[in-house]
């Protein structure tokens, strides 16, 4: 990216792009000019006293002390999880009741991170509708939702808007479908998702809860409540997921392996992966709504990421299913449990094949670890995400030493720190439930790490601090396509351990190449 | 198919087509929807002074519509790009999660230490916040920036949607805390998201919060600053991939003194000097000519309009800024359209014939629906289609002189409606939003987002139209878009 030395003016043989062309001479000097004649800027040496300052043990302990403002969090608001819900069913438009900014925001988040449309309306509620409710905006919106994009099911969430002043979703649904906005036996499930409560995997703990419960309760008592007839069926619950694309697949591939009887509630690996081939899909696979039903007959349903459904699970529980909890199963031992519990579950045995597919994972580990051994890491993403890296790095032999979620509660720490002591790598880790990214500076500051895991935002601290970034989470902006690749599984883990293994080798010739002096341990095998 | 009949098409048939075409997509709508959105769907008619079409007017729920917020007008468009101020997303997390660094407004410095635009400063307000009230959370959030951002040269308080519906009062918060401060500027906003019906609100909330909070309380604070005759100020340029520095360069190459640009790469000190300047240049006059005109009632500084997509348009601009002032600027802008003409047509002579002719439908915000047409004209390239996210009617009045007759225009456009317009008009390219990118680019039609110029840019200046030049050929002529039908299935 550098330039050679030469000036260069912008060329239409050459044309040079903003990174080139600002670090043109006869910009710098703009700049510099800029800054000294008109900006006031604070004298360069206070601003590196400052940035030093930042680093130090003193600022760490002001910065931990914040209580009333966040700074870099990671972690977003519910109804962006609700829509990611909703999207994983057949038909089904995410609709959400409130002001319509945030349903742009949601729609460009997503859009963002998988490279793929995202399709959710708003009911767009204004000051008006903040004075007398948004009934009438209900009534229209479902209308006209109904009548452009004919979904088979539309899935209302809410804004804070909404819930701060307490419009009420069964009644405003209800009075819409006695006003003809929808057919009388149209598919309207709900759920309340206030931005002030939890975080993006609430919502979509809530939007699961929500779909369920409207199927198997009794449609909003429009028909009688369902009676449970087990099955033996499995279904799984995949949670809040940026890798969704590649791990859904992942999963279906070992389980047909299996040859389990599975449901998945709520797939959105389709949708969120469409083919350019002509023609938009609004809609693309997802779970069928009569498969919505089904799931009450199952014998057990699987989280994936129990973090993701601390209602939901408990709810399937009291139907009377089986329930099992898992945290985003990344490495040998999280996959090992996952394929026992579906084995036992079911009853079939773990195939040979994915026996070898665990020993090719082995024997990849056994190759590398060398290279991961003691290496000290830090990680923050979703809880479950989290948990489920953590437990690989321990496997491989590297110390997770900061592990943080900023939308993690005690619970989770509490399953951190198990992680920890399972293991001799896990001594001396500290993990941080609730905190930020700028939490996280002032420890990689203080306490420095050899490389850390975590998404896009990771990048400003990988600039700040010089710590190298392995992207894995969500939302990652700036790569693509990596949200096709499973994590899950042994193959999941295996494309886990490459992308470390990656960092860890492209940082290695990094730091060796400088010719005569340090190329010598620049080899060609490692 | 298709109803275009490129070759043959004239602006009659066009007109007829379109309108056929916009009867059509509104058969789907539900009957008071339609009445509704008919009123912001036309066909631009030569002579006549705006678009004919209705505009700033809510959207219908449930329709799908592109636009945003006032908060996203306020702490996204106007006050964000502000950097050495720390801008507070006040409320719940996801506005400020959602809006974070996601706009490219570049700037320079140190962030975190003196700048500090791509940072997500919120509240996280918490359901108890919700019912207690905020004040005392946002009390103290202020004394906690105070004392881990020393550097920072102000703060505003974007409000989000709760803060208007619990009945807090930021403006006295932030009146204590300035007290506090020693006079520190904190500027509470109040843009929540249910004001209004889009950014624009928001747009005009936040010029009004400068007005009230920065110029009258600086005005005259500074004396001893010296201007000069050939002082101006960038206004509504937000300095997307470089845009307000590939312009700025112009301007300071034919002689004039950028005291301060707005908001792109902006700091308050320029915000604060700006009333002493000869003339406010203005490129986004959607969400700035509310300031402009503030600056021209009370300090009597007269703006201009101007338009630095594409040579046509720069050099029209760059004599007209000139007008305003002497020979030795008027010779200056001579010196500088006659410097970069050489290098604009060998722009335009390299892309010009793999470009010309091809159709194109654009739907952005601000200013673009029609400062980006000057730009595509240039390389030979119609544009058939526009529309405005939030535009007013003056907004409709301007668009009238850069589009032609026939052209299709939307007004707050919906995904079905724009979706249908695309299938039937077969652009060779559309130009708007992350939102829309992927459904047209699955459709098999080309894209360059037109927020974000698509992770490029600058496209504004000479040096910016090479890029846009570059990209819109690389959009259009891309080997992908041969590929989307596999071969047994082409017909």
């Amino acid at each position: 990216m550098e330039t050679n030395g030469e000036t260069k003016s912008q060329n239409a043989e050459n044309v040079l792009d903003h990174f080139h062309l600002f670090r043109q001479p006869q910009y710098l000097e703009m700049f510099e000019r800029k800054k000294r004649e008109f900006e006031d800027p604070t004298c360069s040496d206070e601003v590196e006293r400052i940035r030093e300052w930042t680093k130090t043990k003193e600022y760490r302990d002001k910065n931990f002390a914040r209580e009333a403002i966040t700074i870099n969090p990671a972690k977003a608001c519910q109804p962006l999880g609700a829509i990611f819900a909703a999207v994983g069913f057949e038909g089904t438009l995410p609709f959400v009741h409130g002001s319509q900014g945030c349903v742009a925001y949601f729609r460009s988040h997503f859009s963002r991170h998988f490279k793929e449309p995202s399709g959710c309306v708003s009911s767009s509620m204004t000051e008006d509708a903040a004075v007398f409710g948004g009934l009438n905006n209900m009534i229209d919106g479902l209308a006209n939702s109904y009548a452009l994009y004919k979904p088979k099911m539309i899935a209302v969430s809410t804004t804070c808007m909404a819930e701060v002043i307490g419009d009420d979703l069964n009644a405003f649904i209800k009075n819409a479908r006695e006003k003809g906005s929808v057919p009388q036996d149209f598919d309207v499930p709900f759920a309340h998702t206030p931005s002030f409560v939890g975080s993006h995997i609430t919502g979509y703990d809530n939007m699961m809860k929500g779909i369920l419960e409207y199927f198997w309760d009794g449609k909003a008592k429009t028909v009688p409540p369902l009676v449970r007839e087990p099955n033996g069926r499995i279904n799984l619950i995949i949670g809040f997921d940026g890798n969704v694309v590649g791990n859904v697949r992942e999963v279906r591939r070992i389980l047909d392996l299996m040859g389990v009887d599975y449901l998945i509630v709520s797939d959105n690996s389709d949708v969120w992966d469409t083919p350019a081939d002509g023609t938009f899909r609004m809609y693309d696979g997802g779970t069928k709504l009569s498969e919505i039903s089904d799931a009450l007959h199952s014998k057990a349903t699987i989280s994936m990421q129990s973090f993701c459904t601390p209602k939901t699970l408990p709810y399937i529980e009291k139907k009377g299913q089986e329930t099992i909890g898992l945290h985003y199963p990344i490495g040998i031992a999280a996959t090992d449990r996952f394929l026992q519990e579906v084995s036992r579950l079911s009853g079939k045995p773990i195939p040979e094949s994915l026996e070898k597919e665990r020993g090719r994972l082995v024997d990849a580990i056994a190759d590398s670890s060398a290279h991961i051994h003691g290496k000290r890491f830090a990680v923050y993403a979703d809880p479950d995400v989290a948990l489920g890296i953590t437990g690989f790095l321990l496997e491989l032999g590297a110390e997770p030493a900061h592990v943080l979620a900023t939308n993690a509660d005690a619970a989770w720490e509490g399953k951190v720190r198990e992680l920890f002591s399972s293991s001799p790598f896990g001594a001396g880790c500290q993990v941080y439930p609730g905190k930020d990214l700028w939490h996280l500076r002032s420890l990689l500051f203080t306490e420095p790490v050899d490389f850390m895991i975590g998404n896009t935002y990771a990048k400003y601290l990988e600039r700040d601090t010089g710590t190298p970034l392995i992207r894995l989470g969500f939302p990652i902006f700036d790569r693509h396509h990596h949200h096709r690749y499973p994590v899950w599984g042994y193959q999941g883990a295996l494309n886990v351990l490459v992308w470390i293994l990656d960092k860890i080798f492209d940082e290695m010739d990094r730091n060796t190449n400088v010719p005569a002096k340090s190329d010598y341990s620049f080899d060609i095998i490692r | 198919m298709s109803l275009t009949t490129p070759a043959a098409e004239n602006s009659q048939e066009a007109s007829a087509r379109n309108r056929q075409l916009i009867e059509e997509v509104l058969k789907t709508y539900p009957e008071k929807a339609v009445k509704k959105r008919s009123k912001h769907l036309g066909v631009f008619e030569e002579g006549k002074p705006d678009c004919g079409v209705k505009s700033n007017i809510k959207s219908l729920p449930g329709v799908m519509t592109i636009r945003g917020c006032a908060y996203a007008g306020s702490k996204g468009v106007v006050w964000g790009p502000i950097k050495d101020m720390i801008h507070i997303s006040h409320g719940p997390v996801g506005c400020g999660q959602y809006s974070w660094a996601s706009r490219r407004n570049y700037y320079i410095g140190t962030t975190g230490i003196d700048t500090f635009v791509t940072m997500q400063f919120t509240t996280d307000f918490q359901e108890r916040d919700i019912v207690f009230g905020g004040d005392k959370k946002l009390a103290k959030a202020l004394d906690e920036l105070q004392d881990l951002f020393p550097l920072n040269k102000g703060i505003t308080i974007q409000s989000e949607c709760p803060i208007g519906l619990i009945g807090d009062d930021i403006e006295a918060v932030a009146k204590t805390k300035t007290k506090e401060f020693e006079g520190k500027t904190i500027v509470p906003v109040r843009c929540e998201g249910f004001r209004g019906v889009s950014q624009s609100l928001g747009h005009h909330i936040a010029n009004d919060s400068i007005r009230d909070w920065v110029l009258d309380k600086t005005a005259g604070k500074e004396p001893e600053w010296v201007s000069t005759p050939y002082d101006v100020a960038i206004i509504g340029d937000y300095n997307i991939g470089g845009d307000a520095w590939s312009s700025r360069i112009l301007l300071e190459e034919m002689g004039l003194r950028v005291v301060a640009q707005w908001s792109g790469d902006g700091t308050i000190k320029e915000l604060e000097r700006t009333p002493k300047v000869k003339l406010n240049i203005l490129h986004c006059y959607r969400s700035m000519n509310y300031i402009s005109r503030h600056m021209e009632e009370k300090f009597g500084i007269p703006w201009v309009e101007y338009n630095f997509f594409g040579p046509t348009k720069i050099e029209e601009s760059l004599r007209k800024i000139a007008s305003h002032f002497d020979d030795k600027i008027k010779e200056g802008a001579e010196r500088v359209i006659a410097k970069y003409r050489s290098m604009a047509d060998a722009v335009i002579e390299k892309f010009r014939p793999r470009l010309a002719g091809k159709k194109v439908m654009l739907f952005v915000g601000g200013l673009r629906p029609r400062h980006v047409i000057g730009a595509y004209e240039d390389l030979g390239m119609e544009v058939i289609g526009t529309g405005y996210e939030f535009g007013h009617n003056d907004d409709y009045q301007r668009t009238s002189h850069d589009v032609k007759d026939g052209t299709l225009i939307y007004d707050d456009v919906t995904g079905y409606e724009f979706e249908k317009f695309v299938e039937k008009l077969e652009p060779d390219l559309v130009g708007s939003g992350i939102k829309e990118k992927y459904v047209f680019q699955k459709m098999g039609v080309p894209f360059r987002q037109m927020h974000s110029w698509d992770y490029s840019g600058p496209y504004h200046g000479y040096d910016g139209f090479a890029i846009f030049a570059r990209d819109m050929d690389m959009a259009i002529n891309s080997p992908v878009w041969a590929l989307t039908k596999a071969p047994w299935k082409k017909d």
